[in-house]
């Protein structure tokens, strides 16, 4: 399991991993176990996959091929014309019968989507779990922008950031939810190429360091080699 | 602008009619007693609220009535008083019997007489009994027993007289060294000379009938057949002459008879515009009053038709489920005091004539009008002449009708 | 009744929408039939399971009832198709240009001066004796005393719909505004180059997009133009007038027998509305055969400078009699003496604001309260009623849809009167509470309109990521949704509180006298056609809502000032 993890693609990116069973039972880290999506009860797709504690799983696949689905599924907002089965597994929880709000799941989608009428600061302080006073909490949002070096940053209008520091921004508000998983739909797409890889450096690297379970999907291949783990496409 | 609803009464028509229940009815013949029971009461009096003068009256009644009786009166404005019958009857209609929304209204004419008929009044006799009725023409004013061709019956209590009153400006050159035209022929003749300067408001407004009746009065040979209710052949025979002399002035009417004045106010208003030449009133210290409000010049004088003219009486009464009937009669009694009735026929305040015989008031009541001097523009009593009593109510619908079908329907 | 389970489709537990549809639903029904058992009961209840035309005998028989139908008719299909042409042509030519957002910004505190109040204006701008004229008088016209000139009031109604126009201007000024964000501007560009005239480029490529979007408000526009009582009196023919006004004067009549007749002509006005409803539709059809044709002929209508310009300036105009007319409202409220010809007041007073100052207050204060409450309530409703929306990921069917904007098609003259029996049979008319309940009844549906867009058009995913950082529904729907529609939000409400403030007819009936407000008092003494009076309360009445609006427009840009994506500018375009 460990050298599938370490496993490199190809230069086409085309290794297919649709095997887990060597996953050694562990309870941390997020499993899909025989999870199906139906449009309009027309089976869409089907995925089994384990991902431990700060590993990174690529999920390749063209547009149109339903990968962002699979992050609304996981992450508990799938549309209404869908419908999802099978079994989520969150550190050993079922959650797939949990709103979205108690999943404990992160999202990082293609646009950033900061809060526009909080500033940078506040946008963070949303994500915070709640409790601790606010002196705190302001400290702990502080510290979460110093590690991305943007305290000075703290009080400005979100929309008047560069695309880069927006970034930013939303990857330590979702960090500063404490999620138990990552999942990132694209979230490099949209960015300028010089930022894009600085920015691929700074997510993974955080979701090692912080030991998250992540599932990548994207139709980049650059993106894949940036994740430096496991590829399935679809 | 309007409103109420026919379709109250129509509702109506299906429903059971009330009887109302007289046993603890208010008695004016008791009024200490009555007084009593007025205190503290809200007396909501529906009345045309289209006049600042006659607004800024009341709330003057309002706080007088206030200070002297503890009774608080509020004036609910309304456009036209056919939307009060329609309110009471829907009441009546719905088994309202108590606790009804109007309290004292402005009525005369076939309002008065609708709600009669429909049993919407209190229905005993009062506002004979009020202690200030005693001080009233009665005697010789027919006009305050007789409401058009309805007996009053002391269903509702006399407020003020009117009586039909043109008005011009002498200094305009087409009246300079000429007496107004008033007679039927002469008016004819004025119009047909100043063509668009005269116009008259579009029948059913009330000014607008009283205008029609007040030709028709000048037209027929036999006034008595106008007591009778019209019957169509009648009718036909009597108001040809009628629609002879309209057609005859029509094209050179205001707008070429293709619109019509909306009432007195805009008729005074046109007058004061200088649009038109001749205006028309109910009230006949109207032009008095607005000479001194500035809206019309010094030299504005009355004139009446030389063959009398259409004179009435406004009164106010009560609906059978008035939900403070002592302190309607309070206030009733108090528009008929001297005090009341000289400040009303003050043409700085209003301007509107008393319903009271100076003959039988004392000298401190009599002080109250002491300082009263009509303006030039009002006529005096001698000049006056004749009253024309109102013809029978039917005629009044008809002739509306008619005169819409021949210069309402747009042809 | 109809079939609920067309309402409630694909919603499990949905009472919310019930209520709505009981709340708007039921009393018009009750009002209908009240309508319809008037109109067939003449003679009595003997007849009312016989069918008795002998009402609509007698409707069709009065003098000039067909120029009254007909002329309700066409200014119902003149207003709407004057009105959207303007606007949509303006919006085409002007859009992109510099000036627009100046224009915006006027349009808005027109859009809060109450119907009466512009036309009152009008009326003292354009009538014979009227500003203009006094102007050009005696020097340049020679008049001494004004000509005698059918201007207002005229037999076929040109003033009449002048003053619809220019008030339905604005409003589907407001609402093509509200639906732009929605369409995809960038086809016009590609259209243009094609090399299609500018405003060719829009009504090819954008109108069809934002028609759609504004159909219901431009059919409201017709059920009212077809219908309107308050400038109908004001400006409209009198010999005869429009319908509503005849309808208005049968049931004034104290004589028993009209009021069935008022209740026939009702039910025919609901007709004519309804044909000219059904017009509008088969020209909706007319006009786009034709623009398909001319598009596919590849038409380019390239030369479109003069058009332009033209359509400039019938807006300048249009706006400009709106604001001209209100600044007479001012004059007047201050005129002492003030004949004709003199263009300005002889003598200036404070008299009319002094004398009427504790009723402008009273009437003006409740108005207010009423106005408040029931766009508040409204609000909230509609809140509600968009968030379970969300939530139950359903939409309203086409027939919900149309259900709620029942009050808005249907004439008000014709179904306030069952409306007010239905109130007085329960014994809760003449509250306060009662005249707030009919409020509702036409302000929802407007609150309804303006805000469904803007919610709808919300990018949810703000909700998802709320919710993804651990946030409930609510805590998203209070902290995420709500403060960033905050704007739409404070517009739904103001246009609201304009509505129920111009509410005359519900009002009066329903308040049965006992709570005057400003419009109802304003009304009242319009009938004695004093133009001081007038000024000052029809100045009240315009200046409510105008605070409204404006504190609609200001409140966002003061909250989110260091907030540059909330900022309108933005937003709006």
């Amino acid at each position: 399991m460990e050298q599938q993890a370490g496993l490199t693609p190809h230069k086409d990116g085309s290794i297919i991993m649709q095997n887990n069973g060597g996953i050694k039972q562990n309870n941390d880290g997020l499993v899909l176990q025989d999870v199906k999506i139906l449009h309009n009860d027309k089976h869409l797709l089907g995925i089994d996959a384990a991902i431990k504690p700060g590993e990174v799983l690529t999920l390749m696949g063209p547009s149109g091929s339903g990968k962002s689905t699979i992050i609304s599924a996981i992450a508990g907002f799938l549309p209404a014309v869908f419908t999802c089965s099978g079994t989520i597994l969150l550190n050993g929880k079922n959650i797939a019968n949990l709103p979205p709000q108690q999943r404990k799941i992160g999202v990082l989608f293609q646009d950033t989507l900061l809060f526009p009428h909080f500033s940078v600061l506040q946008n963070i302080l949303f994500a915070l779990p709640p409790g601790g006073s606010m002196a705190k909490r302001c400290e702990r949002a502080l510290s979460l922008l110093d590690d991305i070096s943007m305290v000075e940053f703290a009080d400005r209008d979100t929309d008047t950031l560069s695309g880069g520091q927006k970034s930013r921004v939303a990857l330590v508000r979702v960090i500063a939810s404490m999620p138990n998983a990552l999942l990132l739909d694209e979230p490099f797409s949209k960015l300028d190429a010089d930022m894009r890889d600085s920015m691929r450096q700074l997510v993974f690297e955080e979701a090692r360091r912080k030991q998250i379970p992540t599932l990548l999907v994207t139709h980049d291949p650059e993106d894949a080699k940036a994740a430096n783990g496991r590829i399935l496409t679809l | 602008m309007p409103v109420l609803k026919k379709l109250h009464i129509l509702f109506a028509a299906a429903m059971l009619a009330v009887t109302p229940v007289m046993a603890d009815e208010p008695d004016p013949k008791n009024w200490d007693q009555l007084l009593e029971e007025a205190k503290g009461q809200e007396v909501f009096w529906h009345a045309w609220g289209g006049s600042e003068n006659i607004n800024a009256y009341i709330a003057w009644v309002g706080d007088e009535v206030n200070s002297r009786y503890g009774v608080t009166l509020t004036q609910v404005k309304i456009s036209e008083t056919a939307n009060v019958v329609a309110r009471v009857l829907a009441e009546q209609s719905a088994g309202r019997d108590e606790g009804g929304a109007v309290d004292l209204v402005w009525v005369n004419g076939e309002n008065f007489a609708a709600m009669k008929r429909q049993g919407l009044l209190m229905s005993y006799p009062w506002s004979t009994d009020l202690p200030n009725y005693q001080l009233t023409d009665f005697e010789n004013k027919a006009v305050l027993s007789m409401d058009f061709t309805e007996s009053v019956d002391g269903l509702e209590s006399p407020w003020g007289t009117a009586q039909l009153t043109f008005y011009y400006d002498s200094a305009n050159p087409s009246f300079v060294g000429n007496s107004p035209p008033t007679s039927l022929d002469d008016l004819a003749d004025w119009i047909e000379k100043n063509p668009g300067r005269f116009t008259y408001a579009a029948p059913p407004n009330f000014i607008g009938t009283t205008f029609l009746k007040q030709v028709l009065y000048g037209l027929v040979d036999d006034i008595a057949v106008l007591r009778q209710p019209a019957d169509q052949e009648t009718f036909d025979e009597v108001t040809a002459p009628l629609w002879a002399w309209l057609d005859r002035v029509q094209p050179d009417l205001w707008r070429s008879g293709r619109v019509y004045a909306a009432d007195t106010t805009n008729l005074k208003t046109l007058l004061s515009d200088n649009e038109i030449d001749i205006a028309m009133t109910f009230n006949p210290g109207e032009a008095s009053s607005a000479v001194i409000e500035g809206l019309l010049p010094e030299t504005t004088r009355s004139f009446v038709m030389d063959y009398g003219s259409i004179g009435n009486a406004h009164f106010v009464a009560i609906p059978f489920n008035a939900n403070a009937k002592a302190a309607a009669m309070v206030v009733a009694n108090f528009l008929m005091s001297p005090e009341a009735q000289a400040r009303k026929s003050d043409e700085a305040i209003w301007g509107d004539p008393t319903v009271l015989a100076i003959d039988k008031l004392n000298v401190e009541q009599l002080s109250f009008f002491d300082s009263l001097a009509p303006g030039e523009a009002t006529l005096s009593a001698e000049e006056f002449g004749a009253i024309l009593s109102e013809p029978d109510a039917s005629w009044s619908d008809a002739l509306d009708a008619e005169w819409a079908r021949r210069y309402g329907a747009g042809n | 009744m109809p079939n609920l389970q067309i309402f409630l489709v694909r919603s499990k537990l949905d009472m919310l929408r019930l209520v709505v549809l009981m709340l708007l639903l039921i009393p018009i029904s009750a009002a209908t039939l009240t309508l319809v058992g008037s109109a067939f009961k003449w003679h009595g209840v003997s007849e009312l399971f016989g069918i008795n035309a002998t009402a609509f005998g007698a409707v069709v028989a009065e003098p000039g009832f067909w120029k009254s139908v007909s002329l309700s008719f066409w200014i119902g299909l003149i207003t709407p198709l004057i009105a959207l042409s303007v606007v949509m042509i303006f919006i085409a030519a002007f859009l992109n240009s510099p000036s627009f957002k100046w224009v915006w910004a006027i349009m808005k505190p027109v859009l809060a001066v109450p119907h009466a109040a512009a036309a009152f204006g009008l009326l003292f701008l354009i009538a014979p004796s009227g500003f203009i004229i006094r102007l050009l008088s005696p020097e340049i016209s020679g008049f001494l005393r004004p000509p005698d000139w059918l201007i207002v009031n005229d037999p076929a109604g040109v003033s009449f719909a002048l003053a619809l126009v220019i008030k339905e201007i604005p409003f589907l000024f407001f609402v093509t505004m509200a639906a732009l964000p929605q369409t995809d501007l960038r086809r016009t560009q590609i259209a243009a180059g094609y090399g299609h005239g500018q405003i060719w480029s829009w009504l090819i490529s954008v109108f069809p997009a934002v028609y759609l979007q504004i159909r219901l408000p431009v059919f409201a526009v017709i059920a009212f133009a077809s219908s309107t009582v308050d400038v109908a009196l004001i400006l409209g023919p009198v010999a005869p007038p429009p319908l509503s006004i005849q309808i208005l004067r049968w049931m004034n009549d104290p004589d028993l027998a009209k009021g069935s007749i008022a209740a026939a002509a009702a039910i025919i006005q609901i007709g004519i509305t309804l044909l000219a409803l059904l017009t509008w539709w088969i020209g909706e059809h007319i006009v786009l055969h034709l623009a398909r044709m001319a598009a596919m002929r590849g038409w380019r209508f390239k030369r479109d400078l003069p058009f332009r310009l033209f359509v400039g300036a019938i807006m300048a105009i249009a706006v400009g009699l709106v604001c001209f007319g209100i600044a007479l409202l001012v004059l007047w409220s201050v005129a002492g003496v003030w004949r004709f010809p003199n263009a300005l007041p002889e003598i200036w007073t404070f008299k009319s604001w002094v004398s009427q100052f504790q009723n402008l207050v009273e009437t003006g204060w409740r108005a207010a309260k009423i106005a408040f409450v029931s766009s508040a309530l409204s609000l909230m409703l509609v809140l509600a009623n968009l968030e379970n929306e969300h939530r139950s990921n359903i939409r309203p069917t086409r027939l919900a849809w149309w259900t709620i904007f029942i009050p808005l098609l249907v004439p008000q003259i014709a179904f306030m009167g069952g409306l007010s029996v239905l109130f007085l049979r329960l014994g809760i008319d003449g509250t306060l509470w009662s005249v707030v309940l009919v409020h509702i009844i036409f302000v929802f549906p407007y609150v309804y309109l303006t805000l469904a867009d803007p919610w709808n058009a919300f990018d949810t995913r703000y909700l998802d990521v709320a919710r993804t950082l651990g946030k409930s529904d609510n805590r998203a729907f209070w902290e995420i949704r709500l403060p960033i529609l905050l704007a739409p939000v404070l517009g739904a409400f103001a246009l609201g509180f304009a509505v129920s403030i111009a509410q005359y007819l519900p009002t009066l009936l329903i308040g049965a006298g006992r709570q005057p407000t400003i419009t109802t008092e304003a009304v009242a003494l319009a009938s004695g056609g004093n133009r001081r009076l007038i000024g000052t309360y029809a100045l009240v009445q315009t200046l409510l809502p105008f605070v409204f609006f404006a504190l609609a427009s200001l409140v966002p840009k003061i909250a989110w000032s260091n907030r540059r994506a909330l900022l309108p500018t933005r937003m709006g375009q």
